[in-house]
């Protein structure tokens, strides 16, 4: 006999989801295993010659990077010989400042940072993330893609993600050679919607530079560093030629983080029988040691990883905690799915959203998960009402908020003929009314019109072969009857001459204002200091449209 | 879904035994036979480094370390031997010809359709991996960028390597053909990520990163 109650258990999207049982010799352990190195440093005229147990003779090339390039060392000794435990208590001290916990956090190595986060709860870990993520106020970043990889359409979602409150947005590619148009698309769509925020697209690192550089986009997130010396060469890279990377774009004015996550060095058959959060540790010591002001971090696209073994989404949050610990801008995931159960996701993201984090995703899937082509998110479009009812219930910000339709269908529409006439005035492909009012009331890929990819292609070829720039952007928009849009992608272009924006974890308001680490640095030290909602905002976020008032009945 | 070390063990166990009885086979003709083995509906034999292509008209297949050797099926159970077959014949259907090499020095498929594509001819190669992970690649395009990128293993099924083989030979001959529509299925990962970080470890030690992409020769049985 089977027993009725278990049937129905197995049939939960709960046990569809794939586990597996630690491993710890290859690696297959979230954090904490007997193989990660003991914490240790032995300083000797300025230089490090012992880290984590091993000799400078013994390093590898992370090794090297880490002991040169990411550890102060006036005060590493004295940090070092600190107890971990203690620590981990000043961490969740609110009359111990943000700041003094950085002088000992960035004085540390990997091992200890491991070993001090592994010290907390989740709800410790949380309270460390309220007091030590860099911006004063939290935000959110959301994806805008399709599998069709129609520009008409991101231009419209990007338009009413910014309507919902995203202070930036990613796109990605289908087929690769789209590249360009998904760009163009996002930009336009984002400025058409709320003037200032922030624009990528997730390609080939040489690719992805050439579009920043020629101003298609304005940030850069998919910089990936791995924690062992193998990953990396498997990538024909080093830390070094990263760090190479990152000045590329810090010449050109450009914002970027690198991104790592835990699962990434099993999940690429190369973890060195290391647990995932050392690891971990050891990329955010590389992005430090590159001089880059943030990173996305929190496993990211191989979260079904650490998902799979035991204490894995703890180790997710404390990953998040580390980046904090070393002053980084904190982008933190909570994008990829990596369950088929809601109330696993849920779970999943409060950490962040209830601490509150420089990006709570990376992103949110501003599309319905069918059309996100980075492989689905754990939050998309048709979550929209339940993030924000979560914002009201938990009286915190998330980043979104509650919008009216016939502003969105507004924004949608203005985005999409923008964007038409762009194309005409670039002489690309055009862009139908059909397409313009499909787009304005789509849901997702499935409501809009095919295009003819081939004659996309080749006009993307050509449109890449004549050097057209986001300068080019803003005149043909001026010409085609879009000036306020022009002056927006205008104002983002000039922002790469100003640089204010490079500075840690910025965001843009409406009015271009900068905010960061810098300007706005987050002053939590206990109950009614840090970020509190101010009043308007609370009334932003509280009103949902489908709450009755008491006045009407 | 049952998936552990022992059943791995068991599985490259039958192998093993399998190497053993493929050895009384008559030995490939000339080629200094490196090692034959055979996986049940498919023969695969390494026959010394693989030659730089010139002829215009082919397209170079590069197998991951593992594939039809080490491991024998896709992630969604798709027997390689099947798979193979179908890209092969996607390229045949065109009129091109084909040619196999398998990657050592890495188990990144985008390396090793890169690799296949310096290796090939016409500069076309596709990668596949043994989970089935498989790229379309250019040698003039950068490693990690690609023509087409079918990254989700679970989601790729017979027809779609069929696809594959045909869109890498229109590539071959010079044409533009429409991209093979890209499958999409946000819960893939939560069910198979675990299980493909373990195909891939398995995978990964089979490299050898000082063996250069060796010549393959394939029978079907």
């Amino acid at each position: 006999m089977k027993s009725k109650r278990f049937e129905a258990l197995a049939a939960r999207p709960v046990n569809q989801d794939g586990y597996v049982q630690e491993w710890p010799e290859v690696g297959l352990i979230a954090m904490n295993s007997p193989f990660d190195p003991k914490p240790s440093i032995k300083i000797e005229n300025g230089r490090i010659v012992e880290m984590d147990g091993k000799a400078r003779a013994d390093f590898d090339m992370l090794d090297t990077f880490i002991a040169d390039h990411a550890i102060r060392l006036g005060n590493a000794e004295k940090a070092m010989a600190m107890d971990s435990l203690d620590i981990a208590r000043k961490i969740v001290d609110i009359n111990v400042s943000r700041d003094e916990i950085l002088d000992i956090t960035l004085s540390v190595t990997p091992a200890k940072l491991t070993e001090i986060v592994g010290k907390l709860t989740i709800v410790e870990i949380m309270m460390g993330m309220t007091k030590m993520r860099a911006r004063l106020m939290p935000a959110n970043q959301c994806h805008v893609t399709n599998v069709k990889d129609n520009p008409v359409q991101i231009a419209a979602d990007a338009a009413e993600a910014a309507v919902r409150g995203f202070a930036e947005m990613e796109t990605t590619v289908g087929i690769a050679r789209y590249a360009p148009f998904n760009a163009m698309a996002l930009f336009v769509g984002a400025q058409a919607g709320r003037p200032g925020i922030m624009t990528q697209c997730a390609l080939e690192e040489a690719t992805e530079l050439q579009l920043g550089m020629r101003g298609f986009t304005t940030y850069a997130e998919t910089i990936s560093v791995y924690g062992t010396e193998p990953v990396f060469m498997d990538g024909d890279d080093t830390p070094y030629s990263k760090a190479f990377l990152a000045s590329c774009y810090a010449s050109r004015g450009l914002k970027m983080r690198f991104t790592s996550g835990t699962g990434s060095e099993v999940q690429m058959g190369y973890a060195e029988g290391k647990s995932m959060l050392y690891l971990e540790a050891r990329c955010l010591a590389v992005t430090k040691g590159a001089g880059v002001q943030g990173t996305q971090n929190g496993s990211v696209s191989c979260v079904g990883v650490p998902a799979g073994v035991p204490g894995g989404i703890r180790a997710i949050a404390a990953e998040n905690l580390i980046a904090m610990l070393l002053d980084l801008e904190s982008t933190t995931s909570n994008d990829q799915t990596f369950t088929h159960s809601d109330l696993r996701r849920v779970a999943r993201s409060v950490p962040q959203l209830f601490s509150g984090t420089d990006y709570i995703c990376s992103g949110y899937s501003a599309t319905p998960n069918y059309d996100n082509m980075f492989a689905g998110s754990n939050w998309d479009a048709d979550d929209y009402d339940d993030w924000n009812i979560i914002q009201r219930d938990m009286r915190i910000d998330g980043g979104l908020q509650p919008v009216k339709e016939e502003d969105v269908i507004k924004a949608r529409n203005k985005a999409a003929r923008a964007l038409q006439g762009m194309f005409r005035e670039l002489g690309l492909p055009p862009i139908t009314d059909e397409e313009v009012e499909a787009a304005t009331y789509a849901r997702g890929s499935e409501d809009m019109p095919n295009r003819n990819v081939n004659e996309d292609l080749k006009a993307i070829e050509a449109m890449m072969a004549r050097k057209v720039t986001g300068v080019d952007f803003v005149k043909a928009l001026d010409k085609a009857g879009f000036p306020d849009v022009a002056q927006n992608i205008y104002n983002m272009l000039r922002q790469k001459v100003a640089g204010d924006y490079l500075h840690t974890a910025s965001i843009f308001d409406k009015d271009f204002h900068v905010y960061s680490g810098v300007n706005a640095p987050n002053d939590y030290h206990g109950p009614m200091t840090g970020y509190q909602l101010s009043e308007e905002r609370w009334e932003q976020i509280k009103n949902i449209p489908n709450a009755i008032r008491p006045e009407d009945i | 879904m049952n998936f552990d070390e022992k059943m791995l063990r068991s599985v490259i166990e039958e192998v093993l035994k399998e190497m053993g009885s493929a050895s009384t086979a008559p030995a490939a003709k000339a080629a200094p036979a490196a090692s034959t083995l055979s996986a049940g509906e498919m023969s695969l034999t390494d026959s010394g480094e693989a030659a730089k292509g010139v002829a215009p008209d082919e397209v170079v297949i590069g197998l991951a370390p593992a594939f039809g050797v080490y491991q024998h099926e896709t992630i969604i159970h798709q027997p390689h031997s099947k798979v193979l077959r179908e890209i092969i014949a996607g390229i045949e259907e065109e009129g091109m010809k084909w040619r196999l090499i398998r990657v050592y020095r890495t188990s990144d498929v985008s390396f090793i359709a890169h690799d296949a594509a310096e290796y090939s001819g016409s500069g076309i190669g596709i990668g596949i991996q043994s989970k089935g992970t498989t790229v379309i690649h250019q040698k003039d395009l950068p490693p990690l960028s690609n023509l087409e990128l079918f990254s989700q293993a679970p989601l790729i099924e017979m027809d779609t390597f069929r696809q594959i083989g045909k869109n890498a030979a229109k590539y071959a001959k010079g044409e533009a053909p429409t991209p093979v529509t890209v499958r999409n299925d946000q819960m893939a990962r939560p069910t198979y990520q675990a299980i493909a970080a373990l195909l891939h470890i398995k995978e990964t030690e089979h490299c050898d990163r000082d063996k250069k992409p060796q010549a393959v020769t394939v029978s079907f049985k």
